[in-house]
């Protein structure tokens, strides 16, 4: 009950438009990877937890757990599915941690996956829109670039951020995913491009705007005494929070603030026992430009308002004070929804163990990753350590 | 007891096109075909607007105007040629919106450009036989004209609500009379877009013969001259028919000039009276006595003789129709042709 | 059987006439409906309430890449409007240019066609908001 759970294998795709490969070529390749990775034996695996928005609505596929412990070899382990919209790979982290925790299963699998280029984009619209509430948001047209340009407007309001701070956060994110070779856009962006690129939902453009991407991921957790047994660099999870909201954007107490990651913040640093300045480095849920402003300051690594003016000071640029999303982030590396928490994780992992090559950020010990579901009715953290 | 207006409520889209701008994309000269159809720009419906979004709008306005419960209406009848569905009713949508549902009795109606009025004369009958306590009738339309056709200059947006009971009348209709005919002037045939109709035919034998009988009988059966008129509305296809007709019952411009309205804001159908009357009320004092004559192609004219109480002067409508009148945006053709459909490739619901 | 057919119906009050509950112990109002007050839960008691349709622009933004069944309306104005009882709501606003709209501006409601099921389908009605003359 009272074990430590840590990291002992990480395994991605490359994240893109991967044309000759299916959803359940995604898991498996990436699943086969961190089992490597781990240098452990598939009947060693306890259960497993799988991450995955919509594999209905884009792959025409449920009942996803079973799919992929049969296609992994495993069929007979317990495998479950999880869905918290844009959070299940983080979710299913949490779960898979749980599990673990529990001291239920010592080795246990948390994976993440979406296939989201099979339909058009505007289908994968409506599906991502799912995430929000269907009712009363995507029956009056709202899509989520949209909500977040409400949120963004408030913010500007509220604030007075400015429309070249939101678009540094992509300057940025950009740059990182140049360094990053499983980046889906792993090209740079000047603030003029971001700035003049066409227009989504106003002030938002489509450089502010994560894409459509294919991609999975797999990580490999592990009681204590089982990670200290198999691996050298176990990368502990120190806290893990998850806090809701309205489902709805219009019933939350501000649209400038994301309560529900302020809750989960609380909650992952009490665990941890650590101060946000502890943070070295931090992947947020930067699905559009503004959600890593209003991202990094609920995590309180500055005061509500000073996220824009904290980007523009390069301060969570690679070498800055806290570096932001070093992966390149959901708008540089791609954002196939469930796989993205997994993936932030990994990232966390190749930070941690010093592994991160070009975008390695100096003196990685502690991360954060946080993952966001909808329009920030889900939050899910994680504080990734190299203490125990 | 006396049957009439105990409210009534209008509506019309924002948008306009200029009559000119039409004939400019049909190479038309522009001053003739104002000239010759009496009309200088009409009403363009937004892409989310129908026969029923329209008369949900002016039902709502003729609730505010009576302040009646809207549990309280017996019948509801919509007349237009332009129903969202041509199977279920646009008056169900109307009752639910207004919340008049569920005890009452609803159907739509269509007449060309005489459904409005149809529905009046059914809600009177409700009333007068003791049937129903307030019937609600409507007259609304998104009219269609056939690219580049003369109809194109005028087919328009708009509606108007009456409702009608015998307590607290803003106006009472003394009498009402039709003299209906079958006469193939204007149709539109199951399943087809456009309307098609019989040019110089839908004149003489059409229009002015309905028009000219219906005015003339109910003015016989009442004694009544076209001097003992402070106001007239004839239908308005155009701006130049009504102006005629009037001319040749024997009625002078400043009796028809108030609900004259086609060419500022297009022919509205079903809505085309109605408005016409409604524009009158939105002015008429106690004693006022007036004539409305509608014209449907097919074909078929309802009279009515009403008589404005000093209640109208006491209860104004809130929402004068001139408040749509002056509420307006020109668009060019090719938006017009967005909004209205008309694009190839564009699936529209009209 | 049609998609949405039946999900549409059962909402009609709310979307035609913003009939929303309140919570009779704590005053509360709520649009949408819920079943449940998050102040009071069980103790709660729970009622219809209409709301006027009256309120003002909180947030705005233009919707450019629309979704599938809005094709044809972008660009289109996408609000959250805080009504005069409380609540906050998502709704167009229509016959507005983008330009005219500003955070606090007096917004009413309209009855109009917010989306259809292709040209065969049924058409779903509802609130939209316009700005106030």
């Amino acid at each position: 009950m009272s074990s430590k759970v840590g990291i002992i294998g990480v395994g991605m795709t490359k994240f893109g438009e991967l044309w000759d490969r299916r959803y359940r070529d995604l898991i498996v390749d990436a699943g086969v990877d961190a089992i490597k990775d781990a240098g452990i034996e598939g009947n060693q695996i306890g259960g497993m937890y799988v991450g995955s928005m919509s594999p209905g609505l884009f792959a025409e596929q449920e009942h996803v757990s079973a799919l992929v412990a049969d296609y992994s070899g495993l069929a007979g382990i317990p495998a479950t599915r999880v869905e918290a919209a844009c959070a299940s790979g983080g979710v299913a982290l949490r779960e898979a941690y749980l599990a673990v925790k529990s001291g239920e299963m010592d080795i246990v699998v948390a994976g993440g996956v979406e296939k989201m280029t099979d339909v058009p984009t505007g289908s994968a619209a409506v599906a991502l829109m799912g995430a929000g509430d269907q009712e009363w948001e995507a029956f009056k047209g709202a899509t989520f670039p949209s909500l977040y340009a409400l949120m963004a407007r408030r913010h500007m309001v509220e604030y007075g951020t400015t429309i070249e701070q939101i678009s540094q956060v992509a300057v940025k994110s950009h740059d990182n995913a140049s360094l990053n070779e499983n980046a889906h856009y792993g090209f740079k962006v000047t603030l003029e491009q971001v700035m003049n690129s066409s227009m989504v939902a106003d002030p938002l453009r489509i450089l502010h705007c994560s894409g459509i991407t294919d991609g999975a991921a797999t990580v490999i957790l592990a009681s204590e005494e089982k990670a200290k047994e198999l691996v050298d660099d176990p990368v502990w999870i120190k806290a893990s929070a998850l806090a809701t909201d309205t489902i709805a954007l219009h019933d939350r107490k501000s649209l400038s603030k994301t309560e529900a990651t302020v809750l989960a913040a609380r909650k992952a640093y009490k665990d941890a026992e650590i101060k946000p300045e502890d943070v070295d480095f931090a992947e947020v849920h930067d699905a559009f430009s503004i959600a890593e402003i209003l991202a990094i300051e609920a995590l309180d690594f500055c005061d509500f308002g000073e996220g824009g003016k904290l980007t523009q000071q390069g301060e969570t640029a690679l070498k800055g004070r806290i570096p932001i999303n070093p992966s390149g982030g959901l708008k540089g590396k791609g954002h196939p929804v469930g796989a993205t928490g997994i993936a932030q994780a990994i990232e966390a992992v190749l930070q941690i163990r010093g592994k991160a090559g070009d975008r390695q950020v100096k003196g990685a010990e502690t991360g954060l990753i946080h993952n966001v579901g909808g329009s920030g009715a889900t939050c899910v953290i994680h504080i990734l350590s190299m203490e125990k | 007891m006396a049957v009439g207006i105990v409210g009534y409520g209008t509506y019309l889209p924002k948008y306009r096109i200029k009559a000119e701008e039409i004939a400019r994309v049909w190479g038309k000269d522009p001053e003739a075909m104002k000239k010759g159809l009496g009309i200088y720009e009409k009403t363009v419906p937004n892409l989310d607007e129908d026969a029923a979004t329209i008369a949900v709008e002016a039902a709502r306005s003729a609730l505010r105007h009576s302040g009646i419960k809207p549990a309280d209406i017996g019948a509801i009848y919509v007349g237009s040629e332009s129903h969202p569905y041509a199977v279920k009713p646009t008056a169900t949508i109307v009752g639910a919106a207004i919340e008049a549902t569920p005890e009452l009795t609803a159907a739509d109606l269509e007449f060309a450009c005489k459904a409005g009025t149809a529905a009046i004369q059914c809600c009177m009958g409700l009333v007068e036989a003791g049937r129903i306590k307030y019937g609600l009738a409507i007259g609304s339309d998104t009219s269609q004209g056939m690219p580049g056709d003369v109809l194109e200059y005028t087919a328009s947006a708009g509606g108007a609500a009456f409702i009608i009971g015998e307590r607290n009348l803003i106006a009472q209709i003394k009498d009402t009379y039709s003299f209906t005919t079958d006469t193939p002037d204007f149709w539109r045939r199951e399943g087809q877009e456009f309307p098609r109709h019989g040019a110089r035919f839908t004149g003489e034998p059409a229009y002015f013969k309905h028009v000219i009988n219906c005015s003339n009988k109910i003015m016989e059966r009442n004694e009544l001259k076209p001097k003992d008129f402070q106001y007239a509305v004839f239908h308005q296809p155009n701006g130049r028919f009504p102006v005629k007709a009037a001319k040749l019952l024997g009625f002078d411009q400043e009796q028809i000039k108030l609900g004259l309205l086609t060419p500022w804001i297009g022919n509205t159908y079903s809505g085309s009276t109605p408005l016409g009357l409604a524009r009158i009320l939105d002015e008429a004092k106690g004693g006022d006595l007036i004539l409305a004559t509608s014209y449907g192609s097919g074909a078929g004219s309802d009279s009515f003789i009403i008589e404005v109480t000093k209640e109208n002067e006491r209860r104004r409508n809130p929402t004068p129709l001139q408040c749509f009148i002056d509420r307006k945006e020109y668009v060019d053709y090719a938006i017009y042709a967005k909004l209205k459909g008309k694009i190839k490739g564009v699936v529209l619901e009209k | 059987m049609t998609k949405g057919l039946a999900t549409h119906w059962r909402l009609m009050p709310q979307r035609y006439n913003l009939i929303g509950t309140h919570c009779k112990n704590c005053k509360s109002k709520f649009f949408p409906q819920r079943k449940i007050c998050p102040k009071c839960r069980r103790t709660g008691s729970i009622e219809e309430f209409k709301f006027s349709g009256k309120g003002e622009i909180y947030s705005y933004t233009t919707v450019c890449a629309p979704p599938q069944g809005f094709e044809y309306q972008a660009p289109y104005v996408l609000a959250i409007v805080k009504m005069k009882e409380g609540p906050f709501i998502t709704a167009q606003i229509v016959d507005c240019k983008p330009e005219e709209i500003e955070i606090g501006k007096k917004v009413e409601t309209v009855f109009r066609k917010v989306i259809a099921d292709g040209s065969s389908g049924i058409i779903r009605y509802g609130y939209k908001f316009k700005l106030r003359d």
